[in-house]
């Protein structure tokens, strides 16, 4: 893992002049990622009608949201190397946008959750350029402290009904058709999320911003003196990793019916994010993916089995603490390492 | 012989088969068996349970010539909202479970209702007490409790009697239920001529009141009516009692109600609780067992007394038990329609549910009362001081 | 006026057990960079130490201290040995995600073990009444046991062998390597006095609060605004960042809703990083 990694730095060293964006384009539709990512995108969406079954609809819905999280949150972590531990934030204050919007000024929830996505990507650029001069650990706590203070701000804050949070009507659904059919639609939307996650994460990956953005993860210092901006890198990332996950927050706080701050900035959640994006491989395209399946089944499993259900904390610790120690680039790093040639379909 | 013991046992089978058919009622629900509300949910679970047993034991739940066994699936909610919509599909859709119980708490019903609705089932809604819930165009849902709105109105009635120009601090949990109760509790208090000298929430988490308390202490208040759930208000009593906080009248909702608050000792005596049930009320049931006699049962059992989350669980049992009875069948929309003809009295108190489809399913019948925890000899009890007619000590102010 | 010095006293009070409490998570991170995110975790552990230690002899709280020291100490090596030593002078999110890992390890064994239900241990001592206010008596124990702690751990680093040894490695692991110290078991017993630190202050925190298990992230979460407040890596500034944080809280809540104090709070915290990396009271380095 780490050898490809330097490969790529090196060749981050020697940026290649810009192709025309079309030109760009055709090349990615050449690869066959691309078009396994749009696959998989197709089966989560038509999986539980096929088999109709609205209790794995559930579950895909909650690993697609995770998928969502670990990827835009892989972008931070993955390619420039910065642990973000606040990235509840994201999702949740997005939530709070959208469903603000949805309710009380009767936006329809996808624009409602899109503006919600803009405003969570511009406040971020703001915060980055003040935060993102941390590094490290310091960089990390805070992260913490964003999503604590803003948790705290929101409890307070009156129009979203401060600790109590908004609550929908069944009305709300109205606009989409009715509670039931409301459910499937923002299902769809989340799947579609998730799958611009995975496109996004692919795009940067094999760009030049995503090289720089790698640079960065390696050596910042070295990465700022063969010319890569990094201040300027790391606040569009940071900006651009928070736009999805706050779309997926205003869509899932719709489905779910109830925003409210504990749930909605839950730290816990965020490390969460974090677990998956390690089980699966921080830095690849498709480990979040496997991660946040794998996770969302074994946390799943654990709750309901009568024997395991005491123990889920301690066997989903255990688990982490193997990964961590034993098999640091997650389930893709060690199958690249033993199945060198996956890296021609999988990124 | 082998053949005339295997004929018998044919025989025996025959016997009992026709009689009545015997089929099994799923109910699922989700409990906090772990989180912050592990206690009043674990109680709540308890009535559940002793429900069940009861029905069993007598032979299930009759209903259109056959004859349902209860059975429970459950699983733990970890006191949060984030899988009570996956594990509430899952009881509905991989479960099968015919009815629902909420979860405990107005947040995470307010969070499982979404999907009880979804799929028309009938939900028992006992432990969520914040009216908001039922004012979102639910059909299904059935709430047991009095609302929030009511809950400190008998403490206010108390303070009335005692001292009607009383100085009142309202400090309060930030969570969904004890923020509405105490909003609503300041617009009467206000409207009773009451002063309100302070106003302060404090997060779900707090176990540090010093700051709190000094604030009550500098506001000069006689009363301090509040608190949330049963961990931040058995600790805000026992800081309330080492920061020697003048008070003469503390009300606190939930936490007092369980007997556990008895281990805080002295820090215990003359604080108030709101109650939806006590074992000492003399309500006289149309169906079911009296409150004596549920109280003596559930102590035999769990080595405990009975608080009001456990009657409640009880009583959720035995109102959908009456209306699935009346009904008889187990299909959704006529169980429904059963219960919103409810108006019956159980151990629990009177039953009757909103029909306004503004407000449906809210409680409209059941009433509380107000319960201070005294000193008898060495003892500590929990007597009912309000209302008059129900009370078994006067309030200690 | 008096309302508000008595706000400020108790936040000084609770506040310098704060500061013992970030006093382990620092001195862990200055010695070997390594953030322990299962602190909330262990200042539980000290507090159920303290709990079936005074529940099963009947000692009063405060001499059990020395016990809890030693238990802090054996599980913080063990803990060290199992999960932290392979991940020493890797990058920042392995450290971060190991001792994640031992937090939900320890939980979810203290879970199955004790449920989430709240503890208490009862303590009374007189406390000092003026005006109306009282300054309870395990509030002044707690704040006067936690500053003889701070100075002991102050002396122990500054005059003692294995002291001057965790000062070494902290400043320069390599020179102390080539020194002759044996640099793993240095760390292993920083991390074990880290962790010792911590039980104590659950400890004390025990005595004044009651605790769940799951108490332990909002300390976890104190203890950080506290460390960057005194600076990361600074043992001595901790214990002032403690003081401050509960100055600040102190003076906070006579005039705002307590519920803004987290915001004022983690507010501070951010600013603080941003503007003082190094702390507000970085002037003396362990």
């Amino acid at each position: 893992m780490s050898e490809t990694v330097s490969q790529e730095v090196a060749k981050a060293g020697t940026f290649k002049p810009r192709h025309a964006a079309g030109e760009e384009l055709l090349r990615h539709l050449r690869q066959p990622f691309p078009w396994l990512i749009v696959i998989f995108t197709a089966v989560c969406a038509l999986l539980p009608i096929v088999t109709d079954d609205v209790s794995l609809r559930e579950s895909i819905l909650l690993a697609a949201v995770y998928v969502t999280m670990a990827t835009n949150l892989n972008l931070m972590i993955g390619y420039a190397g910065y642990v973000n531990f606040g990235n509840i934030v994201f999702f949740g204050l997005g939530g709070y946008v959208g469903v603000y919007l949805a309710t009380s000024w009767h936006v329809h929830v996808l624009v409602a959750s899109i503006i919600g996505g803009i405003f969570v990507s511009a406040l971020a650029y703001l915060f980055g350029r003040g935060i993102l001069r941390l590094r490290g650990a310091f960089f990390a706590l805070a992260t913490i402290g964003v999503n604590e203070a803003i948790r705290a701000f929101v409890t307070n804050f009156e129009p979203w009904g401060g600790a109590t949070g908004i609550y929908l009507s069944m009305d709300a659904y109205e606009p989409l058709g009715g509670p039931m059919q409301g459910l499937w639609i923002c299902y769809f939307l989340i799947i579609a999320v998730m799958g611009l996650s995975l496109l996004l994460s692919y795009a940067i990956k094999t760009s030049k911003f995503g090289l720089g953005l790698i640079a960065i993860g390696q050596n910042e210092d070295a990465a700022a003196v063969l010319g890569v901006p990094t201040p300027r890198y790391k606040a569009i990332v940071y900006s651009i990793s928070g736009f999805l996950p706050a779309v997926a927050g205003g869509l899932y706080f719709f489905k779910s019916g109830i925003i409210e701050p504990t749930s909605a900035f839950d730290l816990t959640a965020s490390i969460e994010a974090i677990v998956m994006l390690m089980l699966g491989g921080a830095g690849t395209v498709t480990g979040p993916v496997i991660g946040a399946f794998l996770y969302e089944e074994l946390r799943g499993y654990l709750l309901v089995s009568e024997t395991f259900s005491h123990l889920q904390l301690v066997l989903a610790g255990a688990l982490l603490l193997v990964i961590v120690l034993f098999v640091p680039g997650g389930l893709m790093g060690f199958l690249f390492e033993r199945m060198p040639w996956l890296r021609k379909w999988l990124q | 012989m082998k053949k005339s013991l295997y004929l018998l046992a044919v025989a025996a089978l025959f016997a009992a088969g026709p009689a009545i058919a015997q089929e099994t009622l799923t109910i699922g629900f989700t409990a906090s068996q772990t989180g912050k509300l592990n206690n009043d949910s674990t109680s709540q679970l308890r009535g559940f349970e002793m429900w069940r047993d009861d029905v069993n034991a007598a032979g299930g739940i009759k209903a259109g010539g056959k004859s349902y066994k209860i059975k429970f699936v459950s699983y733990d909610d970890e006191s949060q909202g984030t899988r009570v919509q996956q594990l509430y599909t899952r009881l509905i859709t991989q479960d099968k479970a015919q009815f629902l119980f909420s979860p405990y708490s107005s947040g995470l019903v307010a969070t499982a209702a979404i999907i009880s609705e979804q799929y028309g089932k009938v939900m028992l809604s006992i432990g969520g007490a914040e009216e908001k819930t039922y004012k979102l165009g639910n059909k299904n849902l059935f709430q047991l409790y009095t609302g929030a709105g009511q809950y400190l109105a008998g403490a206010l009635e108390v303070l009335k009697q005692k001292n009607p120009k009383a100085k009142i601090a309202f400090v309060y949990e930030d969570d969904p239920f004890s923020k509405a109760v105490a909003q609503a509790t300041r617009e009467l208090a206000k409207k009773d001529g009451f002063t309100v000298a302070l106003e302060e929430s404090y997060s779900s988490g707090t176990t540090d009141f010093g700051p709190v308390i000094n604030k009550v202490i500098s506001s000069g208040a006689d009363a301090l009516l509040g608190g949330g759930h049963y961990a931040d208000g058995s600790t805000l009593a026992r800081q309330l009692h080492d920061q020697k906080a003048k008070l003469k009248w503390v009300t606190l909702l939930v936490a007092p109600d369980s007997p556990n608050f008895a281990k805080l000792g002295d820090a215990a005596v003359g604080i108030s609780v709101p109650s939806q049930w006590e074992p000492q009320v003399t309500y006289k049931p149309d169906f079911g067992p009296t409150p004596a006699e549920f109280a003596k049962k559930f102590t035999d059992k769990y080595k405990i007394a009975p608080g009001y989350h456990a009657a409640g669980g009880y009583a959720g049992g035995l109102i959908l038990q009456h209306a699935i009875e009346k009904a008889g069948s187990i299909d959704p929309a006529k169980v429904a329609a059963e219960l919103n003809k409810t108006d019956a009295t159980t151990l629990f108190g009177q039953t009757k549910f909103s029909t306004d489809p503004k407000s449906h399913g809210l409680q409209l019948a059941h009433k509380m009362v107000v319960a201070q925890w005294q000193k008898k000899g060495d003892k500590l009890v929990k007597e009912v001081v309000w209302p008059d007619n129900a009370k078994t000590a006067s309030p200690m102010y | 006026m008096i309302g508000i010095l008595a706000s400020v006293i108790d936040g000084v009070l609770v506040g310098a057990v704060y500061g013992l409490a970030a006093m382990g998570l620092t001195l862990i991170w200055g010695v070997m960079n390594v953030i322990n995110l299962s602190h909330g975790a262990i200042i539980v552990l000290g507090m159920f130490v303290v709990y079936f230690l005074t529940g099963a002899t009947g000692v009063t709280a405060y001499l059990g201290i020395p016990l809890v020291l030693v238990v802090g100490f054996v599980a913080g090596v063990i803990i060290y040995w199992i999960s932290v030593n392979r991940v020493i002078g890797q990058p920042i999110l392995m450290s971060l995600l190991a001792t994640f890992s031992l937090n939900m390890i320890i939980i979810g064994l203290a879970t199955a073990a004790w449920t989430t239900s709240p503890y208490n241990v009862p303590v009374s001592l007189p406390g000092i009444s003026i005006q109306g206010y009282t300054f309870t008596g395990t509030h002044i124990m707690a704040a006067v046991i936690a500053s003889v702690t701070a100075g002991l751990l102050y002396l122990f680093l500054h005059y003692t062998r294995p002291g001057k040894a965790i000062r070494a490695v902290a400043s320069n692991r390599e020179a102390a390597e080539l020194n002759g110290i044996p640099t793993r078991q240095v760390l292993s017993m920083a991390f074990g006095l880290g962790v010792a630190l911590a039980c104590i202050s659950g400890a004390l925190i025990a005595t004044l609060f009651p605790f769940t298990v799951l108490s332990g992230g909002a300390y976890q979460l104190k203890s950080f605004v506290v460390t960057v407040l005194g600076g990361l890596g600074n043992p001595a500034g901790a214990l002032l960042g403690g003081i401050a944080l509960g100055m600040v809280e102190g003076l906070a809540t006579p005039f705002t809703p307590v519920s803004w104090t987290p915001i004022i709070e983690f507010g501070l915290f951010v600013l603080t990083l941003i503007a003082f990396p190094r702390g507000i009271f970085s002037f003396s380095r362990p």
